[in-house]
């Protein structure tokens, strides 16, 4: 059994942080598996010339999942995700490097029902994607 | 308020599509989750489906001359919005069960709402749309709410 151990979890207690970088490759199996052909996300000279982005856009929902994988590694066996909340709030390019983090804001030691703030921030230290998650640990 | 919104476009609130049938492959969860960087073995091996696989196996398959030429496919169950530029998004989702491959599972979105809101650089309207995927005992697997903003 791996994860967080339930006794050492109190609000403030901040999960681990994961760098992302995106690149082509992945931008684009992510999109081929979604069935996903917005030209933003492979088409660099109509991204920027007709969309007027400065570079290929990572897909929001991509940023979100990276939130749900946030609280889910940290959890580990000693819990299970139940729900997000999250909402992008500015674009994100291919050769940024974006970090995935959160923080406990919400515990119920009785229940195990936890919630935490979750954010995807870029290089400039902006939150780009904010969210809240609720989880659940489980007694062991 | 500017009343953008007329009571024939409010009239679509409640719209809602077909229900959508599908069935989950350990091909299908195993290509989500490698192409989203997971790093837990039970995904990345197909025995279990990742949160917001949701997203994968439900975006619209539509065929090429259905593709708007940016590459987008049009969402039939939206009106036309007399605002058409999009800006943030939100998604809220509950995850009710887990899911594996051999599932199948079915998707009905409904047209939640429609408002609208002043901006600081002018009116802004939001729409809403739920979509509930229900496994085949007709119980909920995953809620999600959608929420986009037009300028």
């Amino acid at each position: 059994m791996s994860g967080v151990d339930p006794a050492s979890v109190q609000v403030g207690t901040e999960l681990p942080r994961r760098e992302h970088n995106c690149g082509n490759v992945q931008l684009m199996l992510y999109n081929a598996a979604l069935w996903n052909g917005h030209r933003i996300h492979f088409d660099e000279p109509y991204a920027k010339e007709v969309e007027g982005y400065p570079g290929l856009v990572i897909a929001g929902p991509l940023l979100g999942d990276w939130m749900n994988q946030c609280v889910e590694e940290w959890l580990g066996d000693s819990g299970v995700l139940t729900g997000i909340e999250y909402s992008n709030r500015a674009a994100s390019y291919i050769g940024e490097t974006l970090v995935a983090g959160g923080t406990v804001s919400g515990y119920q030691p009785d229940s195990g029902e936890l919630v935490i703030d979750v954010f995807i921030r870029n290089e400039a230290g902006d939150v780009v994607a904010p969210g809240v998650a609720t989880a659940r640990l489980e007694a062991r | 308020m500017t009343g953008l919104l007329s009571e024939e476009l409010l009239a679509n609130i409640g719209k809602q599509s077909e229900p959508h049938r599908e069935l989950v492959t350990r091909r299908d969860i195993r290509k989500y989750a490698i192409a989203t960087g997971n790093r837990q073995r039970k995904y990345l091996d197909g025995d279990q489906a990742p949160p917001m696989f949701h997203v994968a196996l439900f975006w619209d398959v539509v065929e090429l001359d259905q593709l708007s030429p940016d590459g987008v496919s049009i969402d039939r169950l939206l009106p036309k919005f007399p605002l058409e530029k999009a800006m943030a998004g939100g998604l809220k989702i509950e995850y009710h069960q887990p899911v594996h491959p051999g599932d199948w599972l079915t998707a009905t979105r409904t047209l939640t709402d429609i408002y609208e809101k002043a901006g600081r650089s002018g009116p802004l309207i939001f729409y809403e749309v739920v979509m509930d995927i229900v496994d085949d005992h007709g119980e909920l697997v995953i809620r999600e709410k959608t929420t986009r903003i037009l300028r």
